[in-house]
């Protein structure tokens, strides 16, 4: 089944109003979001309440069904790996210094996963289908793949599907202690040779419908996951059979768009890969412009789909050859530590 | 694209009331509920609340799982009823088919990382990173997935307590649209310090054993566990002798508070009727409706007023068997799914421990005695939670 995106909304390092017109640049290990004025969407007495994963969620989401033109979605569908970390990190804290005494309600209610996805449906009053995809680098592609299996079942409906990861000053601390990150600048982050990359958070949201529309932006063709491939050539099989069932071939690809993250074991991988199969395909990337978070291919999608419709590709996304010029089709591969792959094919509509 | 029937092959249960469903049946045939104060979990308020764990530290369930014991708890559980259901389906070995692990959790690693968050918040490079490595739900997952064998698709669901039967709907689909042939779906949530004291906060807890649907009712009493159901194809079940069919499911929204249901229970309501629906069943087909009953104030009243509404020509027999298990949160609906195949399979209507007085707002009344040998056609299994987050889930014989 394939789908249109009707709408799209996205909330990220990047001002959404300029880019990729204009690309904001960060120096450090991690990116900020530039946020938007979120009074527009909610209360603003609950505004300070909310972590900022169900901010950017509930702003991200907004924004997709108003350039969708739609004000009550037949589903709501949503992925984060982290799910909301501020309100956990809050709780946790309190509950290990005080002894589990004297906790108060609010930060456990806001820290439970299905938390933004639930915030939508009150917002809007939507009794239609929730769900809350949470695994890892595969949470946003299972609720684009939930969305496609609905339409399949029910091709009536606009479904709303997104994700939503953020950064806390605990996870931060936490993961870059494993080593995830460097310091760099992000206009040299994937020139930079060494291992590492830069963290980042945002939340992506999509209005997916069978039929295209005077609103629709691109087509989301396939959807596809690869878990724990042996080698870049298994992976690389994959690659060909996925777009072999979609009736193409390698070379039919406009835009390869990846996951490229600065790290060099991570790129080499994509390399190994492309030197294979999309050796005359122009490569871009986007992580440079939102950080790495395991739900960063919302960033993509947003992108991708922003790109497809504009007929064009910011020169700052590429990494190899020329951007194409009116492009057809653009597929996303991602993959987080090899051990997770996503295919997104996004096609002109 | 969308056609065929899913079929329930087979089901594993690890609960406070048994370490496998033969033990789990065992118990509620013997009126024996799980409830007792916390042996493994280290809280302060260990004397306060009484739970319903899994009677076993984590060196042992570590050895049954065949998994390293400093592993979550979480997964521990997870492998142990993951397995049971797998080898109860009698399909062999897990290579042979297109086979995808959904597993549903609320709380992934979160026993471990409040243990590395002692350390850490007394400095921010202490604390063993071992200790968080598994924090995040789709980690707990892949050890399993990864114990399992299953390479085609490994996802995680959390819709907080619906999140159970959410992962059997998303197998179920896979399988109708020809993705796989073979789902093991569930879920899986260890007790942990986060939630009681969340729960706590909420005060929802009883300092007694939980009375579901009763009208002395004052909350419920959280349990640990896990529970999978193996799904599968009618090709594979050709193969096979499944216990029943899953005939319908519905997830709906309650669209009324982030963590209360409405009085009327219109999101309940919702996922009840759709699910009939899509089964092709009347109210009067349902034999047994195995409820969400957690014991709560809320839960019970709009559950209750729900299933009045919608069974209005006469509710069938129904209980909560959290008065057993206690409620388990993201296994709840693998444990209950499991529960409720069963009782096709074998003609089991469960009890409901602990009633003694009727609810005033409610014409029914659950069921307090076990029982074999009932002629079910068609069972209910209903979970409802936070975020408004309603499913429910039909199981047919045929």
């Amino acid at each position: 089944m394939k789908a249109f995106i009707q709408g799209a909304g996205c909330v990220s390092a990047q001002d959404s109003n300029v880019f990729p017109g204009e690309v904001r640049n960060y120096e450090g290990d991690r990116l900020p979001v530039a946020d938007p004025d979120y009074k527009q969407w909610i209360d603003i007495k609950q505004i300070r309440r909310m972590g900022r994963a169900i901010k950017m969620g509930v702003a991200a989401s907004h924004m997709s069904l108003e350039s969708a033109g739609i004000k009550n979605p037949d589903a709501i569908i949503m992925g984060t790996a982290y799910g909301c970390l501020a309100d956990t990190g809050v709780f946790l804290q309190k509950l290990v210094t005080q002894q589990e005494d004297m906790l108060t309600p609010t930060a456990f209610i806001q820290s439970t996963h299905n938390t933004v996805a639930g915030q939508i449906a009150l917002l809007l009053g939507c009794h239609a289908y929730n769900n809350t995809f949470v695994h890892g680098a595969f949470s946003l592609e299972n609720a684009l793949q939930d969305s496609l299996l609905l339409l399949a079942e029910d091709p009536s409906r606009n479904i709303l599907a997104g994700a939503t990861d953020e950064i806390t000053d605990y996870s931060h601390t936490i993961l870059r202690r494993f080593g995830l990150y460097k310091n760099a600048h992000t206009s040299e982050l994937l020139q930079s040779q060494s291992q590492g990359t830069m963290a980042g958070e945002g939340a992506a949201f999509f209005v997916l419908s069978a039929g295209k529309g005077e609103h629709s932006i691109a087509q989301l063709t396939a959807v596809d996951m690869l878990y724990r491939p042996a080698s870049e050539a298994e992976t690389a099989e994959h690659i060909r059979a996925f777009l072999q069932r979609n009736g193409l071939q390698p070379a039919d690809v406009s835009l390869l768009l990846t996951g490229r993250n600065g790290d060099t074991t991570n790129d080499r991988y994509y390399e190994t890969v492309e030197q294979s199969m999309f050796s005359n395909t122009p490569v871009a990337a986007f992580k440079h412009f939102c950080g790495e978070y395991p739900t960063a291919a919302a960033f993509g999608v947003w992108l991708a789909a922003g790109s497809l419709r504009r007929g064009s590709i910011p020169e700052e996304a590429m990494v190899k050859g020329q951007p194409p010029v009116q492009p057809e089709r653009i597929l996303i591969w991602n993959h987080h530590h090899a051990k997770h792959h996503s295919l997104i094919l996004l096609e002109k509509c | 694209m969308m056609t065929g029937s899913v079929w329930i092959a087979g089901g594993g249960v690890i609960s406070g009331i048994g370490r496998n469903l033969g033990e789990c049946v065992a118990s509620f045939e013997a009126m024996q509920p799980g409830m007792a104060y916390m042996q493994h979990l280290h809280s302060a308020h260990a004397q306060t609340f009484p739970v319903v764990e899994v009677k076993a530290g984590n060196d042992e369930l570590a050895a049954i799982a065949g998994m390293p014991a400093h592993w979550s708890r979480t997964a521990l559980l997870s492998r142990i009823a993951a397995q049971e259901a797998w080898e109860a389906s009698g399909l062999g070995d897990i290579r042979q088919y297109r086979t995808g692990f959904v597993s549903a959790n609320t709380v992934g690693g979160m026993d471990k990382t409040e243990e590395f968050m002692e350390a850490f918040l007394t400095g921010s490079s202490k604390g063993k990173l071992r200790q968080v490595v598994h924090h995040e739900c789709g980690a707990v997952t892949e050890l399993v997935a990864d114990a399992m064998g299953v390479r085609h698709h490994v996802s995680t669901i959390s819709t907080a307590c619906s999140s159970g039967a959410n992962a059997l709907m998303y197998g179920a689909r896979m399988i109708r649209a020809g993705m796989l042939d073979v789902v093991i779906a569930g879920g899986t949530d260890a007790l942990t310090r986060f939630t009681l004291n969340g729960f706590n906060t909420l005060m929802i807890l009883d300092q007694q054993q939980c009375r579901p649907f009763d009208d002395t009712r004052t909350g419920l009493n959280l349990g640990e566990g896990a529970g999978y159901v193996v799904l599968v194809s009618d090709a594979v079940a050709k193969e096979i002798r499944p216990w029943c069919r899953l005939s319908g499911f519905a997830n709906a929204n309650d669209a009324y508070h982030q963590t209360a249901s409405s009085p009327d229970g219109i999101g309940n309501f919702m996922a009840m009727k759709a699910a009939l629906e899509m089964g092709g069943l009347q109210p009067e087909d349902i034999g047994y409706i195995n409820l969400h009953g957690t014991g709560t104030q809320n839960n019970d009243s709009s559950e209750g007023l729900a299933i009045s509404r919608l069974f209005a020509g006469g509710v069938p027999p129904a209980s909560s068997t959290k008065s057993f298990t206690g409620h388990t949160l993201g296994a709840s609906g693998g444990i209950e799914a499991v529960f409720s195949a069963l009782a096709l399979r074998d003609g089991i209507i469960y009890p409901n421990a602990n009633f003694s007085v009727q609810m005033r707002e409610l014409a029914f009344s659950p069921v307090t005695a076990f029982s074999r040998g009932n002629n079910l056609r068609n069972v209910m299994s209903n979970s409802f939670g936070f975020g408004g987050n309603c499913s429910s889930l039909v199981f047919s014989k045929e």
